[in-house]
């Protein structure tokens, strides 16, 4: 018998736009001693039907309107608060996707991690405390002894993630679900997390939820895969049976979404436009405070027309050597040529004039519009800036880029909060190609988007970088998205070039410590071949 | 954190002193000397009373003899009650008006904070509407108009609390106590329902729910501390206000404190009662600001380890 | 060609602005409408007081004294036989006009201070930002009872006063608003397309921060009229002839045994103003989606 049973669950919301059904009659089994991963985009469901079974959704705007989930031969859905209270952290635990704001702020890591042995199974705090620091050093953690009574800002990310699992699997619960556990880290990182959830699964022959939007992130570990599409349960099955001989269209869109395989190297000869000479960036932090060197002595060229790959992690200065390029923080010392002019040198018309020519794409598709412009004036404002187009002829101009970008033409008056992360990028990459740029830095464009929309705007530039002749410099955490779309690659690691190649050259054959650990960190590395 | 105790006193000091300060020049440069108003004052004898509280004296030296007798704790001389010096006033109106104002801030921290942190727990139901409503009608309701009409009702109307006094008959101090406090308990429930509502939708409340816990230990254990710190930054502007609500309700129920005998001091220009009291009350105002500052940072661990780690 | 692009332009589907967006919000809050209604008939009024008042405002009739409601004069009279609703309709004016102008004093000085010092940021920031700490540390209440008192009780003098206490909340939420708008990417965005800071402050900041400053400012007024009507109720403030609404619940707390309706009407005229502004400022605050930060 499966440990969780779940049949025909649909969960609705009522809404100031009335009722919307988040999870349609969906049913699924979950099997002691196997990870079972739900895959789908944002909007799919796949948190709210976790969420639903333990009685955590706010009731109102949610209600379960029908079905059973059978834990253990009981129906989690038909139990009163106080019994799932009693199942809650004891039989049933989990974790959850950004372990920065998952952990009280005010109580020691170590008042936390004891709270569920000592509520569900009155142990004397000593006791749960011995228990406590036994399972620190099982997730992980260095000297748990020193750290147990430390405040979760304390601790890096994956440290705290390291922690909320501890938290968790104390009660030694018979079913763990994780919600994006990993989504919040960094590739190195979350490749710790993904091994220790697996091997710590299999030690204690648990079940686990793996609740995700990436495909590739489970590749490695899901025994099941469950693939949610806007509240619907599309398709089911082991990990072959999905990876191998997917047959819902919509899993074939999420599997053709996975970035693959390098971009052919051109052969072509061109002349450099960026030249970067001894680039340093770096960020006083107060009195007495040794600075952050976030860009240490960087030196690079970027070939007219190509397409230049900045990969790192956070903190290695990936963002910030795109932003000194445009002059958007102070660069400290070294020189950016473009075209043979010293940027960092620019003042006034002159500093004006170069802007035009080069542009940025932000990351995050919902701070990087004014929410009080439309898109009509969004876009107006550089054409008119920068005299590319007249007043007159406006109006041709905007409605021209919103066909380069794909907008439909009808949307010109509306506002960003009326569009989708998407489409609102879209707008941005419009803007960006404005003012007729030869040089675009696109910092993480995709990140914050749904994979498959992820797809979609990767090809758009692609295109338009074609179509516009742009040379780009395309900033990225994520390797296979940068080898997807890169010319060549530079690898950074704490604010200095580690190494920078083909991508070819850079998967096959890398020569740096640091390089093979980040391509070894690369989920589901087996699908990218 | 003694770092940060110790960096926020010597903040203090420059504040206080420019208070002393501002408020010494500006009453001297007051217009109408203090005696002006008796009409018949020999000569010799202005010439002796001036000698006296040391107006003879350039305003420069002036200024610096009242620094020294500050630094001895010395207030000075009354211009208006002759033989009776400002800190015998002061210690006179002292117990009463701290006591007023000591229940006030209970009435208003236990009736605010329960009051907000009730109506946080159930948002947009009768028991968030009902106290809410209540805090509304407090915030626009002033204090010289809440005492008296409490006065009407319970005191001419109804007879069940006597309607002046300080400890005289039974039941006197509650009608005071009650219309200082009045205003600062529903600033306070708007502030904790606010601060209950922030943490009540944090993450990490759903880790609590997620281990089991019951409702009232997630609320006690996790959400309490964090959403009440606002209330906790917000007692020293409270106090200065429950001060100077003290001028009003100490004359409304004719209370021997320090509010009236400042408002009275206010009306007879004695100007050294005046700048005495303001200088005590304007030092403890700074203090408690500290205190709720210092209390607010302790309670947010971050904080604390920001400034403890030197 | 251009003409036919325009008509598409106009012709698109219109958006709905954050403005909208929120007007429509406000517009649904029952309470918020009766709070902006309450105080434009309140302002009206108080407008057209010398026009509007059924008694000379320094009408008196010794003889009747104070007289409880009634036909001839709708909220009785005072002690002095003066019509009460005259006295409240003045009253008014100067309460409001406080009330407004000290606000007005507080949003230009606060603003501007806030924006310059977010704005430049760094050392500036640094030292502007102290100045406003070390201010606030100040008891203000009692300075202004002071102030007060040393020189005399001058209208002109109350509005800076009260101006010049109110202006340190609007400086700390004019510059927090500034300060995370510049983080913006869409500030950055706006920066890398060479427009210029006078722009980008004009297009791109203020009315992102107008928001917060529209509330706050709207939460103001009541707190001014509130402080106006204490200084008046302890005799430090508005003076006789003219009068305020702090000043006749003054009068009215004397002898509310006798007259209650001297004590009750004025309370409630202020009560209601407060009330209004109040609902008026917390429907804005829902409306606006303004978080925290103010109080």
């Amino acid at each position: 018998m499966a440990l969780l049973s779940v049949r025909d669950l649909q969960v609705d919301f009522t809404t100031r736009n009335g009722r919307v059904t988040a999870v349609n009659r969906i049913s699924f089994d979950v099997e002691s001693g196997k990870i079972t991963a739900i895959i789908g985009e944002s909007g799919s469901g796949k948190s709210v039907c976790c969420y639903s079974l333990l009685g955590l959704l706010p009731t109102p705007p949610a209600s379960v309107e029908h079905g059973t989930a059978h834990f253990e031969g009981r129906d989690l859905l038909a139990m009163s608060e106080a019994q799932l209270r009693e199942i809650r952290g004891r039989d049933i635990a989990m974790i959850f996707q950004d372990p920065m704001t998952c952990l009280n702020p005010y109580m020691t890591i170590g008042e936390q991690l004891i709270e569920p042995l000592v509520y569900h199974r009155k142990v004397s705090k000593a006791a749960a405390r011995e228990r406590a620091l036994e399972l620190l050093g099982e997730v992980g953690l260095r000297d748990p002894a020193a750290t147990i009574d430390q405040y979760p800002h304390q601790f890096s990310g994956g440290m705290r993630q390291r922690v909320m699992i501890a938290m968790a699997l104390i009660n030694e619960p018979k079913l763990l679900i994780a919600d994006e556990p990993t989504t919040a880290l960094d590739v190195t990182i979350q490749a710790q997390i993904l091994a220790l959830v697996a091997e710590l699964q299999r030690k204690r022959n648990i079940g686990v939820i793996f609740i995700s939007h990436d495909l590739s992130v489970v590749a490695d570990i899901a025994d099941e895969i469950v693939v949610m599409e806007k509240g619907h349960l599309v398709e089911r099955g082991d990990r072959a049976a999905i990876f191998e001989r997917a047959e819902h269209p919509y899993t074939r869109k999420l599997l053709d979404a996975i970035p693959a395989g390098s971009k052919a190297p051109s052969s072509e000869v061109r002349d450099d436009l960026i030249t970067v000479n001894h680039l340093c960036t770096w960020f006083g932090q107060g009195r007495g405070r040794e600075p952050l060197r976030a860009v240490d002595d960087v030196s690079f060229t970027i070939q007219r027309g190509e397409v230049l790959g900045l990969v790192g992690e956070s903190g290695s200065g990936k963002s910030t050597i795109g932003r000194s390029l445009l002059r958007l923080v102070p660069v400290t010392s070294g020189e950016v040529l473009f075209d043979g002019t010293d940027v960092t040198a620019l003042e006034g018309v002159a500093l004006k004039q170069m802007r035009r020519r080069m542009q940025m794409i932000f990351q995050d598709p919902y701070a990087s519009l004014n929410p009080r412009m439309s898109v009509y004036d969004t876009l107006a404002e550089p054409l008119l800036l920068h005299g590319i187009e007249s007043r007159k002829t406006v109006e041709q101009g905007v409605l021209k880029l919103m066909d380069d970008v794909g907008l439909a033409r009808a949307f010109v008056r509306k506002y960003p909060h009326e569009f989708s992360g998407g489409q609102r990028q879209r707008i941005a990459i419009g803007r960006a190609l404005a003012t007729r740029p030869e040089f675009v830095v696109a910092d993480e464009p995709v990140s914050a988007l749904d994979v498959t929309i992820q797809a979609q705007i990767l090809e758009l530039m692609l295109e338009l970088g074609r179509e516009y002749g742009l040379t780009m410099l395309f900033v990225s955490h994520d390797l296979a998205v940068v080898r997807h779309i890169a010319d060549r690659i530079l690898v950074l690691f704490k604010g200095k070039v580690v190494e920078q190649g083909t991508g070819e050259t850079l998967f096959e054959r890398p020569q740096q410590e640091y390089t093979r650990q980040l391509l070894q960190s690369i989920p589901g590395r087996a699908l990218l071949a | 954190m003694w770092r940060f105790i110790g960096g926020r006193l010597l903040q203090a000091i420059p504040v206080i002193l420019a208070v002393i300060t501002v408020t010494f020049f500006l009453v001297r440069v007051a217009p109408g000397g203090p005696f002006d108003s008796e009409k018949a004052v020999i000569p010799e004898v202005k010439a002796a009373l001036e000698a006296q509280y040391r107006l003879d004296l350039p305003l420069g030296q002036q200024y610096l003899a009242y620094l020294r007798d500050l630094a001895a704790g010395e207030l000075g001389p009354s211009f208006k009650y002759p033989g009776r010096s400002v800190n015998e006033l002061i210690a006179a109106g002292l117990p009463a008006t701290a006591e007023l104002g000591a229940y006030a801030l209970l009435v208003a921290v236990l009736l605010g904070g329960l009051a907000g942190v009730i109506a946080s727990l159930k948002p947009n139901s009768a028991q968030d509407y009902i106290p809410m409503s209540v805090a509304m009608i407090g915030i626009c309701m002033p204090t010289f108009l809440l005492g008296p009409l409490l006065v009407l009702v319970f005191g001419i109307h109804l007879e069940w609390l006597p309607v002046s006094g300080w400890g005289d008959i039974p039941g006197d101090k509650l009608l005071p106590s009650l219309t200082l406090g009045a205003a600062y308990a529903a600033y306070i429930a708007r502030l904790g329902r606010a601060g209950m509502l922030e943490v009540m939708s944090q993450d990490y409340i759903r880790t609590a729910r997620a281990k089991g816990l019951p409702e009232w230990q997630v609320v006690t254990r996790h959400a309490l501390r964090g959403g009440l710190i606002p209330v906790v930054a917000f007692l020293g502007p409270a106090f200065a206000g429950l001060l100077a609500g003290s001028f009003v309700v100490e004359t409304i129920f004719q209370i021997p404190g320090l509010g009236r005998f400042y408002v009275q001091a206010a009306f007879n220009r004695d100007y050294t009662m005046i700048l005495g009291t303001t200088v005590f009350l304007s030092t403890l105002i700074v203090l408690f600001n500290l205190l709720s500052d210092i209390l607010a940072a302790w309670l947010n661990p971050r904080l604390r380890a920001q400034y403890g780690e030197a | 060609m251009t003409t036919d692009a325009h008509s598409e332009v106009l012709t698109a589907e219109q958006g709905t602005s954050l403005w909208k967006d929120a007007w429509r919000r406000l517009r649904k809050n029952r309470l918020a409408l009766f709070g902006l209604w309450v105080l434009l008939l309140f302002v009206i009024i108080a407008l057209l007081t010398p026009w509007l008042a059924p008694y000379a405002h320094d009408a008196q009739n010794l003889d009747m004294g104070a007289t409880p409601p009634s036909a001839a004069h709708w909220l009785g009279t005072d002690i002095f036989g003066r019509d009460l609703l005259t006295q409240i309709m003045y009253g008014g004016r100067i309460s409001l006009a406080v009330g407004f102008v000290a606000t007005a004093v507080a949003l230009v000085i606060g603003v501007t201070w806030g924006a310059v010092a977010g704005y430049v940021g760094g050392r500036v920031d640094a030292v502007m930002m102290r100045l406003v700490d070390i201010l606030y540390a100040l008891p203000f209440m009692i300075f202004i009872v002071l102030l007060m008192v040393v020189f005399g009780r001058n209208l002109l003098l109350l509005f800076l006063a009260i101006g010049a206490v109110e202006w340190l909340t609007m400086a700390r939420i004019m510059r927090g608003q500034v300060q995370s708008l510049r983080q913006q990417e869409f500030v950055e965005a706006a920066i890398s397309l060479g427009l210029s800071p006078a722009t980008i402050v004009r297009r791109h900041l203020v009315p992102n921060a107008l928001g917060p400053i529209i509330v706050y400012t709207t939460l103001t007024i009541p707190s001014v009229m509130l402080l106006e009507a204490f200084l008046s109720f302890l005799g430090l403030g508005v003076q006789p002839p003219a009068t305020s609404w702090g000043l006749l619940i003054s009068y009215g707390a004397e002898t509310m045994e006798e007259y209650p309706w001297l004590l009750i009407f004025p309370g409630a005229a202020l009560t209601l103003t407060l009330f209004a502004l109040n609902f008026l400022g917390d429907g804005l605050r829902d409306a606006l989606d303004v978080r925290g930060s103010g109080d």
